[in-house]
C-alpha cells in the first residue's frame, strides 16, 4: 500500500462519505479504490444505524417534532452510518431539492422527506422527481396545495424546472418559457395533501398526498413541445428526457462531489469547468435510464476526479461532521450533541431550514469573517483535545515513527493523520518553523502530546484545511 | 443628527421568538384586553401606566423611567402586510425588507457597505451572538460576529498563550502570501485577515473599560456590556446587533412566569446600557432599536400565547423624541385579522426614520422602497 493508496482512498471518503480517521482508510486502500467504490454505491450491503440505541437514549429524535432535534439526528447519522454515501447522497439532494422548516407545517415531513432522499436518492432520477412531485413537505413548501383549476399558484411548477430538473439555461439559451411553466403549473393542478390537523391540542399528524381530480385542470397543454392532456406525471415524463436536465444534474452532481462550480444561477450562461466531465456524466444519466448510482460510478472512477483533490471548500456540515469523526467524538449518543450540532448553523448552513429555495451558495460563499472564525475555533478545539480517542491515535500513531523526530517528520504525520493533507510550500516552511521552535521532539518526552495537538490546530486553521 | 459631532451609532437588539405585545404595553384602559385575555394578563393596578390607556408591562421600570425622561419612544402596532407567523419567514423579511419574496441581502449589510463602502474599517459592524442573523448578511461586506468579547479571537483553543501566539504569527504568516494567487484564494486569504484583524482590536475592548454600572449575568445584559464596551473603545464601529438567544420570546406556554423574568432583565439590559453611556458621556451618538417578528395572538391559549401580529419598537436615545408613535392596534372583534392585532406602522417607516434622520443614508434602496417617515427623532 504505497502513500498514493492513502491519499487517493482519503480523497474519496471526503468526497463520498465525511472523511474517515486513518484506521479506515488503511484498511479500505487494502481492499482497493474501486471495490471501495462499489461499497460505497451498495448502501445495502452494509448494515443501518441501530435505531434502537438512537431512541433510547434521545427520545426527541423519535418524534421529530422540531428543528433542533432533527439537526441532530441526522448529525449523529452523518457521524456514524456504515453507509456514508447515503447519508451524503442526502445531504446533496437536500442542498438541490429544496424545503425549509421556515415554511414547513409539520417538521416531521421534512424527516421524511429526508428518508426518501436515503432510500431514492441512489436510484433513478425520474422516480426521485416522482416522489418529490408527491412529497407533502414539497407540496406544501411550493404551495402547490394552493394551486386550483382556473386559478393556478405557478410556485412549484416554476421551481421544478428552475431549479429542480432543467435550470434556467444552458449554453447562454433558455430551456423552457413562461408558457412551459404555466403548462406544468396546470398540469400539477389537484395535486395537493390531505388536511393537516390544528398542533393543539393532540399534536400533529404526518400530511399525506392527495390527488383530487375535482381540482385538476383536464385541458390541453403545451409543456416543451409536446401537447396533450397532461398531468403532473407526463409532465416529469417529458422533464427526465431533456438533454437540459441531464446537464443539470451533471452539474449538480460535479459540484458537490468534484469541484466547485459557477453556482447555479450562473449556469445559463457560464460553461462547466471542464465540458467533458460533465458530458460523461450526461451520456451515463441517457445510458443508465437516469440512474444516480450510475452516473456516480463513472465519477469516482474517472480520472477527473482522482485529479481534483481538495477542489472543494468544505461545507459547514463536512467540516463539523468530518471533525467530528477524526477525533472519535459522538460514536454513542450522549448529551451535548445538541449543542456540537449548533455549530453547524453558526458556520452558516442552518440544516433543514436554508435560506432560500435556492439553497445554499457554495465554494467561497460558505466563507466569511463570522463563519471562518467560528469553523477555525470549532476544528481546533477539537482537534487539540488530547482526550479524544482519535486525537489520542494520532499523537500515538506520529509518536511510534521514532524516538526523536525531524520537524518535517512531526508535519508530515501529523498531516497525513488528517487525512493526506497537502499543503503550500510557504505554509510547509512556517509549520515546520513552529514544528522546531521548541527544540528537539522526543516522542517519549511529556509534553510530546502537546506538541502534537498545537501542531494539528495550526493545519486546521490553514486556507489549506478550509478545502476537501 | 445636526446636533452630534460625532458619527451616529445604531444598536440593534432583537427580541427573538416573538415577543407578547399585548402584555408588554399594556391596553389597560381598554376593557376588550380583559375580555380577550383570561390568564396570561397584566392586572390594571399594577401596569405602569404611560397616559390612562396604555402602560408598561409592570417589569419594565427601568424602560419607564427612560420613558418619563423623555428618551423613549414607543412605536405602537408594528408589522407589514399579510403577516407571516412562522418565526422564520417574518424574522426573514424584518432582516431583508423583502415581503414578498426571498431576499439575498440584509438591512444592516447594505447600511455598512453603505458607511464603508470599500470595507477599509472591518467593525464597521459587529454582531455579539453565535452566526451572523440575516440582516448583518451581504455579499462583499465584513462583519465581526462575536460570541463573547472577552475571550473573542482566533485559535483561542489554544491554552498556553505564547503557543497561541506562535500559532497566530504562522496563521498571518499562511494567509498573507495567498494574496495574488487567484480569487478564491485571495478571497478567503482577505476575510481570514480581516477576522485575524477584528479580533486583535476587539480583544482590546474589555481592558479599556471601566464602570461603575453592574450588569445582569443573562446573556442579554452581558452582550449589551460588550456593545457599549466596543462602543468606548473608539473603533469606528457605526452598526452593533444582538438578539436575545434561543427564541426566548416564544412564549406558547408558562407565559406569565416566563414574560416577567425576560422583561425585568431586558428591561434592565437596556437601563444599564443606557447609564453606562451616560456615565462615559458617550450616549449622544448611540441610537437604540428594539424589535421581534410578531405578536402574539389577542386571545390567550390558557398558559401562554400563540404566533400572532402586530409588535411594538422601541427607539432609545439621547437624541430620541420620547413619546408614543402609531396607533394601538385595535382589540375590537371586526378589527382583528383572524384573532391577530392589524398592524399599523410599517416596520419599513421605523428603518426608514432612523436611516434618513439618524444615519443619515438613504433609505430607499436599503429598505426597497419609500415609506412614511416618522417623527420620534
Amino acid at each position: 500500500m504505497s502513500d498514493q493508496d492513502i491519499s487517493l482512498i482519503a480523497h474519496l471518503m471526503r468526497r463520498a462519505g465525511f472523511g474517515a480517521p486513518l484506521e479506515e482508510l488503511q484498511a479500505r486502500a487494502a481492499k482497493g479504490y474501486d471495490a471501495t467504490v462499489d461499497e460505497l454505491l451498495d448502501p445495502e450491503s452494509q448494515p443501518p444505524m441501530e435505531r434502537d440505541i438512537m431512541m433510547r437514549y434521545k427520545v426527541d429524535w423519535l418524534s421529530q417534532a422540531g428543528l433542533e432535534g432533527q439537526q441532530e439526528e441526522w448529525t449523529y447519522r452523518m457521524i456514524n452510518s456504515k453507509r456514508p454515501l447515503q447519508e451524503k447522497i442526502a445531504l446533496f439532494w437536500h442542498c438541490v431539492l429544496v424545503t425549509g422548516h421556515a415554511k414547513c407545517e409539520y417538521p416531521k415531513q421534512q424527516a421524511l422527506e429526508l428518508d426518501m432522499f436515503r432510500t431514492v436518492g441512489m436510484g433513478s432520477f425520474h422516480e426521485l422527481l416522482n416522489g418529490l412531485a408527491k412529497d407533502p413537505a414539497m407540496v406544501f413548501y411550493l404551495d402547490n396545495c394552493m394551486s386550483h383549476a382556473g386559478a393556478i399558484n405557478e410556485n412549484w411548477g416554476r421551481e421544478l424546472l428552475e431549479l429542480f430538473s432543467l435550470g434556467v439555461g444552458m449554453d447562454g439559451d433558455f430551456n423552457y418559457s413562461e408558457d412551459d411553466v404555466k403548462a406544468a403549473a396546470r398540469a400539477f393542478t389537484g395535486w395537493t395533501v390531505t388536511n393537516s390537523i390544528p398542533r393543539y391540542p393532540y399534536g400533529k399528524y404526518d400530511a399525506k398526498f392527495m390527488f383530487d381530480p375535482r381540482d385538476h385542470d383536464t385541458g390541453e397543454k403545451t409543456f416543451l413541445g409536446e401537447t396533450g392532456n397532461f398531468n403532473g406525471q407526463d409532465i416529469v415524463d417529458i422533464i427526465v428526457k431533456q438533454p437540459a436536465t441531464a446537464r443539470f444534474v451533471a452539474r449538480h452532481l460535479y459540484n458537490f462531489f468534484v469541484a466547485d462550480e459557477p453556482q447555479v444561477p450562473a449556469w445559463k450562461d457560464t460553461p462547466p469547468n471542464d465540458a467533458a466531465a460533465i458530458k460523461e456524466l450526461e451520456d451515463e444519466y441517457f445510458r443508465s435510464n437516469y440512474n444516480i448510482s450510475s452516473m456516480l460510478n463513472v465519477l469516482f472512477k474517472s480520472d477527473w476526479f482522482k485529479a481534483a483533490k481538495f477542489a472543494k471548500v468544505k461545507s459547514p456540515a463536512e467540516t463539523v461532521v468530518g471533525t467530528l469523526k477524526l477525533v472519535g467524538d459522538f460514536k454513542f449518543p450522549r448529551p451535548g450533541l445538541d449543542m456540537m450540532t449548533m455549530n453547524i448553523r453558526f458556520m452558516g448552513q442552518d440544516l433543514l431550514n436554508p435560506p432560500t429555495v435556492e439553497g445554499w451558495h457554495t465554494g467561497r460563499e460558505w466563507i466569511d469573517s463570522g463563519t471562518l472564525v467560528e469553523r477555525i475555533n470549532f476544528t481546533a478545539d477539537q482537534v487539540g483535545n488530547v482526550n479524544h480517542s482519535g486525537v489520542k491515535n494520532i499523537i500515538n500513531r506520529v509518536g511510534s515513527l521514532g524516538p526523536v523526530l525531524t520537524a518535517d517528520q512531526l508535519v508530515d504525520g501529523c498531516l497525513e493523520n488528517l487525512g493526506a493533507y497537502q499543503i503550500s510550500d510557504v505554509t510547509r516552511t512556517q509549520l515546520v518553523e513552529l514544528a522546531a521552535a521548541e527544540g528537539e521532539i522526543r516522542t517519549d518526552s511529556e509534553g510530546f502530546p502537546l506538541r502534537v495537538a498545537t501542531m494539528l490546530q495550526s493545519i486546521v486553521a490553514t486556507t489549506e484545511y478550509l478545502f476537501a | 443628527m445636526t446636533s452630534t459631532k460625532k458619527d451616529p451609532v445604531l444598536v440593534v437588539l432583537q427580541l427573538a421568538g416573538g415577543n407578547d405585545a399585548m402584555n408588554t404595553v399594556v391596553p389597560h384602559g381598554n376593557p376588550r384586553y380583559y375580555d380577550h385575555r383570561k390568564n396570561v394578563v397584566v392586572p390594571q393596578d399594577q401596569v405602569l401606566d404611560l397616559n390612562g390607556e396604555v402602560g408598561f408591562n409592570p417589569n419594565m421600570g427601568p424602560m419607564k423611567k427612560l420613558y418619563d425622561e423623555g428618551n423613549l419612544a414607543v412605536i405602537q402596532g408594528v408589522g407589514y402586510p399579510t403577516g407571516s407567523r412562522s418565526h422564520f419567514r417574518s424574522m426573514d423579511i424584518w432582516h431583508t425588507c423583502e415581503p414578498t419574496k426571498v431576499g439575498d441581502e440584509g438591512w444592516l449589510g447594505r447600511v455598512i457597505r453603505d458607511l464603508d463602502p470599500q470595507g477599509e474599517n472591518v467593525l464597521t459592524g459587529v454582531n455579539f451572538g453565535r452566526g451572523l442573523p440575516r440582516a448583518l448578511v451581504t455579499p462583499g461586506v465584513p462583519v465581526a460576529s462575536v460570541g463573547n468579547l472577552e475571550t473573542y479571537g482566533v485559535l483561542t483553543g489554544i491554552d498556553d498563550v505564547d503557543q497561541r501566539l506562535k500559532a497566530l504569527d504562522v496563521f498571518s504568516k499562511v494567509y498573507s502570501p495567498m494574496i495574488g494567487t487567484g480569487p478564491v484564494m485571495d478571497y478567503l486569504a482577505q476575510t481570514g485577515l480581516d477576522a485575524l484583524k477584528g479580533a486583535d482590536i476587539l480583544s482590546a475592548a474589555p481592558d479599556m473599560y471601566s464602570s461603575s454600572v453592574e450588569y445582569g449575568s443573562d446573556t442579554v445584559s452581558q452582550y449589551m456590556r460588550n456593545i457599549v464596551q466596543t462602543h468606548l473603545a473608539g473603533f469606528g464601529t457605526r452598526v452593533l446587533y444582538t438578539t436575545a438567544p434561543f427564541n426566548s420570546f416564544d412564549t406558547h406556554a408558562g407565559q406569565m412566569a416566563a414574560h416577567t423574568r425576560l422583561w425585568s432583565e431586558t428591561s434592565r439590559a437596556i437601563g444599564d446600557f443606557y447609564d453606562d453611556l451616560q456615565e462615559h458621556n458617550a450616549g449622544e451618538n448611540v441610537m437604540l432599536l428594539v424589535f421581534t417578528e410578531f405578536g402574539r395572538r389577542v386571545k390567550d391559549n390558557g398558559s401562554g400565547t400563540d404566533h400572532g401580529a402586530g409588535g411594538h419598537c422601541f427607539v432609545i436615545g439621547d437624541q430620541v423624541k420620547g413619546g408614543l408613535y402609531g396607533e394601538y392596534p385595535s382589540l375590537e372583534e371586526n378589527k382583528l385579522d383572524e384573532g391577530d392585532l392589524q398592524f399599523s406602522t410599517d416596520f419599513r417607516s421605523v428603518y426608514s426614520t432612523i436611516l434618513e434622520k439618524w444615519m443619515g443614508v438613504d433609505a430607499k434602496p436599503i429598505v426597497n422602497g419609500e415609506f412614511e417617515q416618522l417623527a420620534f427623532v
